[in-house]
């Protein structure tokens, strides 16, 4: 096992949305610090540093994880999905358009997670209920919206029709 | 007047902010790093409620490699003058305490380091040895002789009192025939943005001055006061809006005394500095809405007609009175007569420091505290009375014949129609069908219940409301308050492509997309085809003192600025289009993106090209024309006048209209309220974007709901605060929040071009009310409190007390 003393730093290395990248890392340092203010990936967005708001929400090895409550030392050798890597394939344009019809979005601070959890989710159940949207919805915390955009949104791509 | 070919405002336009938010290219201010040099902030805050500081030992924080510095308050302070507000009791606000801190989460010292990791291990290495004080946390026990005194120099923690008095409310008490009287606790809540405080400020020497980027809000009237602070002129406090804010509902007004603070950091220190603020800094110490210890009376005669009205108002404002407070309990006094006919109000106002953070801007902003006591008066009258809580608000309504109306307080509603948004909230609920289930559940024993709540959205503040704080003798002596000032602009640059300015700093209320709107209607053009910022620059952008986003004023006042300039610019566009085509510019329409004869398309020219020759050929230009194609407007609407001599103040711009009708059922066993039915219906005069208003009014119930159900900032007895985590501090989820049908109709507003009213508060406003009423119709009992836990409701359905 290595060691790092406080203030020393180590190369990560990973693929973030399919290209490699690095950059230097704390052994504390947050996976979300790391992305943001290493690589330079704004669009994930920190909304309570506790792991509750779901704001952070990455995929991370084909898992979703909250980005402030996992350490970038985790992610050394990792392949990593964010809001930034979200573009043309899949039903992804359909769930943007969706979402902008539908006000499943405002501020946007939260929406860069939910996009996540909705990609990862519809991978795992694509024809969920409504409550099973709700329930997945669960993990993030919207004080705009009321969820009701997103909710209809989500269900509106996943029956594959608009 | 241009007639366009598409009317775009009404239109449900997907906003243009969506794209970048939905791919990660929007900016926020955390994302920023606009000048070299920047290093990050950590504050260290006060452990106690109340406490004073013996001494602070920075040196061990100071030695800590990778930190620029660590300053304490009291030497950062001895440069600044205190923040003022419109209380004048010698309370001395500052950014950070300097000799006692009176809230858990007060700044006592600041650390400049590398990396923000870093000035947080150099916080925790400082020492401050305290002298814990008796601690204040109920506005009423906070009033007693033995109470722990906050502000020695105020010599009581009652800090502010006013009566008010319109018409003659002690006749109508007389006169009455029943007498409704509640008494109640409000508790504190936080509208918690999903983005929290953020700032970076730079200063410069030779002149001093300081360029400070944020995600603060307004209102822009925070701006001179920062200045005072600072002791600084006017333009040299430069303050940039971040592109993008993540939420607010009032929130980030109460960023400013970081920004003085962050200010004077940076002069300190001589770098520029950065601070976000993190979750639990936001929930114990950047604002929250007011707790209040209220009580009304109610006088009705006897056919349910509402005669008088007493308001006795306590508002826990927290350790300070920071501006624009006292406003929060000034907002709706103006309106206090609800959306009822009542003309005889009496107002008493306390405000009640405590070892609690100073309360602020919020979703609804006294509106929920407000409508609690008035719309629970009213279901109380109707079940003394045995009316129907429906019928009881119709005879009360003011009718729609009434328009324009004076409030007995000085508000003027602009328009409205009270009885159809009633009517249309009974048919979306099937009433008749609702009280007869009502009934066979009371039959079977169950907890079912029914509640109502109606209201005014008053929005466009006047900026001189909050100085009804003031006697009159004291406002004439301070001098003329009055207004609420709209800036915005409209330019066309030299390759023909339309820029709209706008002052109205939005945190995703979509401003951008209806500002496109409002100009492309006006212009002949596609709304993406126009580029609009909202962001404030104060060095180059037109703004002034009600500039920023508060009180829903960009529809209410913000569309007129807007529609005032495009109009100007296209009146220009049709005098050049008119010289080239040789036709007066009256007989000149704007549509499509170009200019033509009116009744013959087929005659004109690109609009483009039109604008070009305002910038490349001047000399062309009719000769009382002058070049370019950059206007600014700056409105003020005229109905936004002085208080006057008996404290009347038209305190908004518009009134819209909402009422909220829902059933609830309570499972006696868990205390869980299952929400049967919700009908909320609004009146937001012309509707400009449907998504937006759908959006708001969802939002705002969402708001509304989670107050009602389980928010509460809460504080033990010794100041010590509970709330420190989303884990603590609940908020709603999707699978929480209970089907909302939404009803909508439309009285056009005079008091702008659109015939729009503000809007955005909704439900936030009546929600508690409306589900507190549905409440006490299932148990039949008049004391509800707010959040309506699973304990104290399963309490109360159960008969027990606490602790029980």
């Amino acid at each position: 096992m290595m060691r790092l003393g406080l203030g020393e730093r180590r190369r990560i290395s990973c693929t973030v949305n399919g290209v490699a990248r690095s950059g230097f890392a704390e052994g504390r340092t947050l996976l979300s610090d790391f992305l943001r203010h290493e690589l330079n990936l704004y669009g994930t967005h920190v909304g309570c540093e506790h792991g509750v708001c779901g704001a952070c929400t990455v995929i991370l090895d084909s898992r979703l994880a909250r980005s402030c409550g996992t350490l970038a030392m985790q992610a050394d050798g990792a392949e990593i999905t964010t809001i930034e890597g979200l573009g043309d394939s899949d039903r992804e344009p359909a769930l943007r358009e969706a979402f902008s019809r539908h006000g499943a979005l405002q501020c946007g601070f939260c929406t860069a997670g939910v996009l996540l959890s909705v990609k990862h989710f519809l991978q795992h159940n694509p024809k969920p209920s409504d409550g099973e949207i709700r329930d997945m919805l669960s993990g993030h915390l919207c004080r705009c919206t009321g969820y009701e955009g997103m909710v209809r949104a989500i269900a509106e791509v996943a029956e594959g029709q608009p | 007047m241009v007639e366009s070919v598409k009317n775009w405002l009404g239109q449900a336009v997907p906003r243009f902010e969506d794209e970048a938010l939905m791919t990660g290219n929007a900016r926020f201010i955390d994302d920023l790093s606009p000048v070299p040099g920047i290093r990050h902030v950590a504050i260290l805050r006060s452990p106690y409620a109340h406490a004073e500081i013996r001494s602070i030992d920075l040196a061990p924080a100071r030695e800590l490699a990778g930190v620029i510095g660590a300053v304490s308050g009291q030497e950062l302070m001895a440069g600044l003058e205190p923040l003022a507000s419109a209380v004048r009791a010698p309370m001395n606000y500052f950014p950070m305490a300097a000799d006692k801190v009176r809230y858990v989460g007060e700044p006592v010292a600041l650390v400049a380091a590398e990396d923000r990791y870093l000035a947080e291990d150099a916080i925790e290495a400082i020492e401050v040895d305290y002298e814990p004080l008796g601690a204040v946390v109920d506005p009423i026990a906070g009033q007693q002789a033995d109470a722990a005194l906050l502000h020695e120099a105020v010599g009581s923690n009652l800090v502010h009192q006013r009566t008010f008095r319109y018409g003659e409310p002690e006749a109508a008490f007389e006169a009455a025939e029943h007498i409704v009287r509640l008494n109640w606790r409000y508790p504190r809540q936080s509208s918690t943005p999903m983005e929290t405080y953020g700032a970076i400020a730079q200063f410069e020497a030779a002149p001093d001055r300081y360029t400070i980027w944020s995600n603060f809000q307004g209102p822009f009237i925070l701006q001179p006061l920062m200045v005072r602070a600072l002791k600084i002129p006017g333009n040299h406090l430069r303050l940039i809006s971040a592109p993008h804010s993540g939420g607010s509902f009032g929130i980030k007004q109460g960023l400013y005394p970081y920004l003085v603070l962050l200010a004077a950091a940076s002069r300190h220190f001589g770098c520029p500095l950065k601070w976000i603020e993190d979750r639990l800094e936001h929930l114990s110490a950047s604002s929250a809405a007011a707790a209040r210890a209220d009580g009304i009376e109610a006088a009705f005669d006897g056919n349910g007609m509402l005669t008088g009205l007493r308001f006795a108002n306590c508002v826990d404002v927290g350790a300070y009175v920071r501006a624009p407070e006292p406003a929060s309990v000034y907002r709706m006094q103006a309106a206090s007569n609800g959306s009822y006919q009542v003309r005889h109000i009496a107002i008493e106002n306390r405000l009640v420091v405590t070892n609690k953070t100073p309360i602020g801007l919020n979703r609804g902003y006294g509106g929920p505290q407000f409508y609690f006591g008035l719309e629970r008066a009213m279901e109380v009258a109707a079940r003394r009375l045995d009316l129907d809580p429906a019928e009881i608000r119709r005879r009360n309504f003011l009718p729609a014949s009434a328009f324009p109306y004076d409030a007995p307080g000085g508000a003027v509603y602009d328009a409205g129609d009270y009885g159809k948004g009633l009517d249309m909230a009974l048919e979306l609920t099937d009433y008749p069908e609702l009280r007869a289930r009502r009934a066979a559940a009371k039959a079977e024993g169950r907890l079912f219940g029914i509640g109502l709540a109606a209201g005014v959205e008053p929005s466009g503040s006047n900026m001189a409301y909050v100085t009804l704080a003031l006697t009159p003798e004291e406002r004439a002596k301070a001098g003329g308050r009055s207004g609420g000032l709209a800036a915005a602009s409209v330019s066309i640059d030299p390759s023909g492509s339309v820029t709209v300015h706008t002052d109205s700093t939005p945190a995703g209320q979509g401003h951008a997309t209806v500002a496109a709107q409002v100009a492309a209607d006006r212009l002949g053009l596609e709304p993406r085809d126009i580029q609009v910022i909202t962001a404030i620059d104060t060095q180059s952008t037109a703004w002034s003192l009600a500039s920023g986003n508060y009180s829903n004023r960009f529809a209410a006042i913000e569309v007129g600025a807007i529609a005032e300039s495009a109009d100007r610019i296209g009146h220009k566009l049709r005098r050049i289009a008119g010289e080239m085509l040789e036709v007066a510019a009256e007989d000149i329409e704007l549509a499509g993106g170009r200019a033509h004869v009116t009744g013959a398309p087929e005659q004109g020219i690109a609009l483009a090209r039109v604008a070009a020759a305002s910038h490349w050929h001047p000399a062309g230009l009719p000769d009382d024309l002058e070049p370019g194609l950059d206007d600014t407007t700056m409105l003020s609407p005229a109905v936004l006048g002085a208080p006057d001599e008996g404290d009347r103040v038209a305190s908004a711009v518009t009134f819209g209209f909402l009422c909220d009708l829902t059933a609830v059922e309570i499972d006696r066993d868990t205390g869980r309220i299952r929400i049967d039915t919700y009908v909320s219906v609004h009146d937001v005069g012309r509707v400009l974007n449907p998504i937006i208003v759908e959006g708001q009014i969802r939002g705002g119930f969402a708001h509304g709901f989670g107050a009602a159900m389980f928010e509460d900032l809460a504080y033990d007895e010794a100041g010590n605060f509970l709330s420190g985590s989303f884990a603590d501090y609940l908020c709603p989820t999707a699978p929480d929040l209970p089907e909302v049908k939404i009803g909508h109709y439309e009285t056009a507003s005079p008091q702008n071009p659109l015939g729009s009213k503000g809007m955005g508060d909704g439900s936030s406003m009546l929600a508690p009310a409306a589900i507190a009423n549905a409440v006490a119709d299932a148990l039949e009992r008049d004391d509800i409190e707010l959040p309506l836990t699973l304990d104290r409701v399963w309490r109360m359905a159960n008969e027990l007390g606490e602790g029980e």
